[in-house]
């Protein structure tokens, strides 16, 4: 990766690709600047006019229900025209290649583009070929990154557990094809987490993980025992085409998340879940909605966070 | 930066007078909004002075400054807090300087995200003219033009105590 594709020479994002990279000043200001956004979705207009008179595009090449809809009400409540392209049953059945995709959108007058696809490193693809002062965000590619799933999932532990510098944190399951687990763990040890444990069976952790600065951990009890934070993963289905796993109900017993097991973890543990859930696969219904939960907060939080990540980008074209 | 002019206004005597201007025209439901930062710690100090009991309202204008699309996210944005249903309140917006006006209008927008009140006023302990905006403040400490390549600033002392400062602007 360009090491300067996302942040100038001044120190301001210009694109959000990766968490990696990403200095921890930098990572805290947009949880502070979040923050402030927070009040503002706490009140009768939910609505500020930062944006204004700006297009976001949300490009999606993958299906998502969550990410593309809570990056559309964070872009409207900056005031921002949004345009949504499911761009998967259009353009590309016809045979227009991606940057074809987008070299026509930017004709449109885009000032963002919130990318998702399926292969890895196509956002940056795109952060390359933009004309200056036009951003792009990943929305998640491949088994690359998720960065703002990351973002909002540090903001909702700083919530609830103040700081990072004294935390023991486990990331549980399916490691091998996850973006979102890539990208939390460098959040974490970029903020400065002491203790960041990988939970799963061997054929779902990738081989080279401890070089993130990780403990591998193969037996659930022993992986989130004394944890502060439990984040667990989705069972990725739809890209299980192997034999990596037996079946869902023996991966339940092995790492899904029951009361029993979350027992091990510190009684006021949190738990949290990018989504969707696999409920009886991954986490067991009482602990989803049990009061440990922060689910939900999390989609929440997710707003504001990418009214940051907007707000910041946007800002950060008028310096130059 | 040069160094700090000797004949300053006097803040915290500014804030005594303003607090007294202020008390001849209070309604019982008068609310205070102070605006970040010099103007919280003002409207703090003027609660205090009036024996207003009400809780007082914050705004940072960040999200709704004019000049987002020169200098983006320029400063660290704090949080608002406006802890009462604005509809239909007399509301005191409070700040430390008048000066173009533009940070008025941007927290008078604000303020009506929040609500619709019965009635705004303006009070500032120095008014600095130079207005880019037909705005005016109803309680005024003193009027001190400043000239444009000067910044007057209000520091608030670890004990509390506020006083100005004037320095050239740094060059954008």
């Amino acid at each position: 990766m360009q090491r300067n594709l996302q942040i100038d020479d001044e120190g301001n994002l210009q694109h959000l690709l990766t968490i990696e990279g990403i200095p921890r000043a930098l990572l805290l200001k947009i949880l502070d600047t979040a923050d402030s956004f927070v009040g503002v979705t706490e009140r009768d207009v939910k609505k500020v006019p930062l944006l204004r008179g700006k297009s976001v595009f949300n490009i999606f090449f993958e299906p998502s229900t969550r990410t593309r809809t809570t990056f559309e009400i964070a872009a409207k409540r900056l005031s921002a025209d949004v345009i949504n392209l499911n761009v998967g049953v259009s353009s590309t059945s016809k045979g227009e290649t991606l940057l074809d995709t987008v070299a026509n959108l930017s004709a449109m007058h885009a000032d963002m583009f919130i990318v998702r696809h399926a292969t890895s490193g196509a956002p940056h693809l795109i952060a390359r070929h933009v004309a200056p002062g036009i951003h792009v965000i990943n929305a998640g590619d491949g088994r690359h990154a998720h960065p703002t799933q990351a973002l909002l999932d540090m903001y909702t532990i700083r919530h609830y557990k103040k700081n990072f510098t004294d935390l023991r944190v486990a990331v549980v399951g399916d490691l091998l094809h996850s973006r979102v687990a890539r990208s939390q763990i460098h959040a974490l040890t970029t903020l400065g987490v002491p203790e960041v444990r990988v939970v799963g069976p061997k054929t779902l952790i990738p081989r080279d993980v401890e070089t993130l600065g990780v403990q591998v951990h193969h037996d659930m009890a022993r992986g989130i025992k004394d944890c502060d934070v439990v984040m667990m993963l989705r069972l990725q289905n739809e890209r299980m085409n192997g034999a990596l796993l037996p079946s869902a109900g023996e991966y339940f017993k092995s790492y899904g998340l029951t009361p029993e097991k979350l027992a091990y973890a510190k009684h006021d543990a949190i738990v949290m879940h990018p989504g969707p859930m696999n409920r009886g696969v991954e986490i067991d219904s009482a602990v989803a909605d049990g009061k440990q939960s922060v689910i939900l907060p999390q989609v929440t939080f997710g707003i504001a966070v990418r009214m940051a990540v907007m707000s910041m980008l946007a800002g950060s074209s008028s310096a130059n | 930066m040069s160094a700090p002019r000797a004949n300053l206004p006097d803040a915290e005597a500014l804030v005594s007078a303003l607090a007294a201007m202020i008390n001849a025209d209070l309604a019982p439901d008068t609310m205070l909004v102070g605006i970040h930062t010099g103007g919280v710690w003002l409207a703090e100090r003027l609660q205090q002075l009036l024996g207003v009991n009400t809780p007082l309202g914050t705004l940072d204008i960040t999200f709704y400054r004019d000049d987002f699309d020169e200098r983006g996210l320029h400063r660290d944005a704090k949080r608002s807090a406006i802890p009462f249903d604005v509809a239909g309140k007399d509301i005191i917006l409070v700040d430390d300087v008048l000066y173009t006006g533009r940070t008025i209008r941007a927290a008078m927008n604000e303020l009506f995200d929040y609500g619709r009140p019965a009635r705004i006023r303006l009070a500032v302990l120095v008014d600095r003219q130079s207005r880019e905006l037909p705005i005016g403040a109803q309680f005024v400490g003193m009027t001190f033009p400043v000239p444009d390549d000067e910044m007057l600033v209000l520091e608030r002392s670890e004990s509390g105590v506020l006083a100005f400062k004037q320095m050239k602007k740094e060059p954008r």
